[in-house]
């Protein structure tokens, strides 16, 4: 029933792809592409590439800031944990010492501090990727299981107010790359 | 870690002539392929007979308690807590490696750092098995958690055995999101290479859709080093809250403050060793030799030399300090370890610890394997039995001649013990089957091919 129900509609463009088999080239072409204005793009390579991050433009993440919050909660979280039980709901003498004896605290809320920044990292680098996201368009590129190997991806999507099908795709062109295919959503 | 060597004055760290695609094709292979070489099977038989043995001995130790074992008084704390100590200052390695050689920027560590990584949660994994058989009540183990309960109590948070749940749990769960994070590019990987549906569900499963974007990559490196940031002083926290276990207490040998360095640089020692005693195999097995190169070898080898000094300055220090402090018990402490009837322990510790490290001082002992894989195994039956030393001698004399006694472990103590060598390497071999034991796409990163030109020299081009 769905598949008759597809087959009636025709796919949307989700954009234009095209393919490189090296580095320089589509650290060189994602430049370009980000200088001709076009900004939804998205490039995919088998391993993290520093140069093509700054080439498309990509300076900063709120992740750290995510992390120090997470890092400060878990830190006034510990430590208030610890005051509330020890010194508060069942205070208890043991060894003479004050209720809220911080020192003795410092430990434990070390590792809270450290546990929830953690968690943050990960969930957060996570959230903020969108993972997990078992399906994604670019997948039904033409080879596109070599970016997980050693081929390198440049996406333009159909999205990008400058999108046009014939002038980026000749745009593309220019860039030599090895093939362009167009992806659809 | 080496001093202030640089790349070009030593051997590679990869062997000549890979790409990325041979990269990722040799170590996806190991994964993928349909045969499994014979000595995964023998591993993977000693490993499961072995925790058969664990079950057994955990099985009869729920059934009738900890009398199995040969705890009495004086000795309340025997092989669980030596055995806790050992598995958790061998999994050490893998958080330095990860973590601490990241952050120094040496790119040698990309070769080791998975299955040191892997080593470091099982490590843990048989680590945390010890504390909670030694509670005689493991079912209620859950009391060591601050929740609302009935009983309207609260742990007491100037415990350091109640600091210990806090370090260990931490660890663990970090050291597990550390080694994920870093699978997760290599999951797509084998997604994407696997010829089996099984292999691209599952593997497609664990690796969430990882697609290789270049923003994802970014927060991911962000995320990655961070990680490491946060790892650094984690792993150093744990092995020093493990030594307050001890050093909090005031019996004495214990009540040192020497015990937080000398906890640490034990625990990097003999996860280095450990991290030897797998490396060596594997890259036999599995010819490797390209990828786990001499120099790797030879670094690690340098790495425990370095550490083992420091212990050896631990050992020191407390002879010296027994001596220095003028104290009756502190001196008697240590004439017990070295005339006592643990004498012979002692001096074998001192043998395997600080004597055999001395022939890494040798390059041609560094560079032959078999040496090294020797050295490895004395250092790791040396850690072992300076715990021992640490936790028996201390216990069994100190203030009162009459409460003195002796320790003498049991069948179920040895049993439990070599039992989680077996969980361990079962572990182990299942990770070696089932994923990827070296890093792929941080291979990638090594081949000359991936090498990017700097920026400004592309822009200059386009202008």
């Amino acid at each position: 029933m769905s598949a008759a129900h597809e087959s009636t509609r025709k796919p949307r463009l989700y954009g234009i792809i095209a393919e490189f088999s090296d580095p320089n080239d589509l650290v060189v072409a994602a430049q370009r592409t980000h200088e001709a204005g076009y900004r939804r793009i998205d490039a995919f390579t088998p391993y993290p590439i520093e140069e093509l991050a700054e080439a498309m433009g990509i300076h900063h993440t709120i992740l750290p800031l995510l992390v120090l919050i997470g890092g400060i909660i878990g830190l006034v979280g510990g430590i208030s944990l610890q005051y509330w039980t020890s010194a508060v709901d069942y205070p208890l003498n043991v060894g003479g010492k004050p209720f809220f004896s911080w020192p003795a605290f410092l430990p434990v809320t070390f590792e809270t501090t450290v546990l929830l920044a953690a968690l943050t990292a990960v969930f957060g680098m996570l959230a903020l990727n969108g993972l997990p996201m078992p399906y994604h368009p670019v997948f039904s590129a033409p080879r596109f299981a070599l970016a997980s190997r050693d081929r390198f991806f440049l996406c333009i999507e159909a999205s990008d107010p400058k999108f046009d099908l014939d002038d980026t795709t000749r745009f593309l062109q220019r860039l030599q790359p090895r093939a362009i295919s167009e992806v659809e959503d | 870690m080496t001093g202030g060597t640089t790349r070009e004055d030593q051997a590679p760290i990869i062997g000549p002539g890979h790409t990325l695609r041979s990269v990722t094709d040799k170590i996806s292979s190991v994964v993928l392929a349909q045969q499994t070489p014979k000595g995964w099977y023998v591993g993977f038989g000693i490993g499961f007979a072995l925790l058969m043995l664990l079950l057994v001995s955990l099985t009869y130790l729920i059934l009738m308690g900890t009398g199995i074992w040969g705890i009495n008084n004086p000795v309340g704390w025997g092989f669980a807590i030596i055995n806790l100590v050992w598995w958790i200052g061998i999994g050490h390695a893998g958080t330095l490696i990860s973590a601490i050689l990241l952050l120094v920027r040496q790119d040698w560590r990309t070769s080791i750092n998975r299955f040191a990584e892997a080593m470091t949660l099982f490590a843990v994994a048989c680590a945390a098995i010890f504390p909670l058989a030694h509670m005689g009540r493991p079912w209620l183990a859950y009391w060591l958690f601050p929740y609302p309960n009935t009983m309207a109590m609260w742990p007491n948070f100037r415990s350091p055995l109640v600091w210990d749940v806090f370090a260990i749990g931490t660890y663990a769960t970090v050291s597990l999101l550390f080694w994920y994070v870093g699978l997760i590019p290599d999951l797509a990987t084998l997604r994407d290479r696997s010829q089996t549906r099984t292999g691209r569900f599952v593997y497609g499963l664990l690796a969430m859709g990882w697609r290789g974007s270049a923003r994802h990559w970014f927060r991911y490196e962000t995320a990655y080093l961070l990680l490491a940031g946060l790892s650094t002083p984690l792993v150093v926290s744990v092995h020093t809250i493990v030594s307050f276990d001890f050093a909090v207490g005031i019996i004495p040998g214990w009540h040192a403050t020497i015990f937080p360095p000398y906890f640490v640089a034990g625990a990097i020692f003999a996860g280095f060793a450990m991290v030897l005693i797998i490396a060596i195999p594997l890259r036999r097995v599995y010819g490797l030799d390209d990828f786990i190169t001499m120099r790797h070898l030879d670094n690690m080898a340098r790495v425990m030399l370095a550490t083992g000094m420091f212990v050896c300055y631990g050992y020191m220090m407390e002879a010296f300090m027994a001596f220095y402090s003028a104290n009756t018990f502190e001196e008697y402490m240590i004439r017990n370890r070295f005339a006592g009837p643990y004498a012979p322990w002692y001096w074998l510790l001192i043998a395997c610890n600080a004597g055999s490290i001395q022939f890494l001082w040798f390059e041609k002992v560094r560079s032959n394997t078999l040496a090294l894989f020797a050295i490895a195994c004395v250092v790791s039956v040396g850690m072992w039995l300076e715990r021992f030393i640490i936790v028996v001698t201390s216990l069994h004399r100190d203030f009162l001649p009459s409460s003195w006694g002796m320790y003498y472990p049991t069948f179920w103590d040895w049993s439990t013990y070599i039992g989680t060598m077996g969980l361990f390497l079962t572990l182990l071999m299942l990770f070696i089957r089932y994923l990827p034991m070296i890093s792929i796409f941080e291979m990638r990163t090594l081949v000359p091919e991936a090498e990017v030109k700097p920026l400004e020299e592309s822009g200059e081009e386009i202008a």
